[in-house]
């Protein structure tokens, strides 16, 4: 059966997004691969200071890249889309930043014995940003 | 606010992917749009005008003044 203009199209579109969520997704992944690679190289090459900075220099501009990447796929959505993201970064952040102090008085007052990793933090962000995208979209169908 | 974008497309026969398209949207957001749920940017709106060369005002209307 012969697709319409506008399912084709469409089709086109849904590639188009498809493509943008790729880049983004082979950002994050560079950026976290790069992080274990800061974080741990420098146990293998012996905290050798002109390459352990240069492995945080990287890091930290593929890091860069990742929030350009974002920055183009959210440019590249619809208003309806934008909000939808609007919406679950802003739950992310404001569970990330109340959340965070908490956890982080809970070890001044001494009601944890462990120091806060800022690992859980990032952990619970990106939690509650899924769950926020999947309540927008939810809401939005 | 109400809209008759519903309307104006069963009368075209088209279906919410084919609007999608016409105002470079998702289909998601057009949907959103015919059930209320969500109200579209005023370029957006302008868009929807004159797509169906009507004014904004003919497409959307403000529930308060209806």
């Amino acid at each position: 059966m012969n697709k319409t203009n506008a399912e084709t199209k469409t089709n086109k579109a849904y590639s188009r997004d498809r493509v943008s969520e790729a880049k983004v997704i082979y950002w994050c992944l560079a950026w976290t691969l790069a992080t274990a690679g800061a974080t741990f190289g420098p146990e293998l090459w012996g905290y050798g200071t002109l390459i352990t900075s240069i492995g945080i220099a990287i890091q930290l501009a593929i890091g860069f890249g990742m929030i350009w990447t974002f920055k183009g796929f959210l440019l590249a959505m619809d208003e309806l889309q934008r909000l939808i993201q609007l919406e679950a970064i802003s739950l992310a952040f404001g569970v990330g930043v109340v959340v965070g102090l908490s956890y982080e008085l809970l070890e001044d007052v001494k009601l944890i014995t462990f120091e806060p990793e800022i690992s859980h933090l990032i952990m619970l962000m990106a939690l509650t940003y899924m769950f926020g995208l999947f309540l927008g979209n939810r809401h939005y169908r | 606010m109400k809209n008759r974008l519903k309307v104006l497309r069963a009368e075209r026969d088209w279906t919410q992917a084919k609007l999608a398209e016409e105002l470079d949207v998702s289909r998601q957001t057009i949907n959103a749009i015919e059930t209320g749920k969500f109200d579209p940017s005023l370029p957006l709106a302008f868009k929807a005008a004159r797509l169906f060369d009507m004014l904004i005002e003919d497409i959307f209307q403000d529930e308060v003044n209806s």
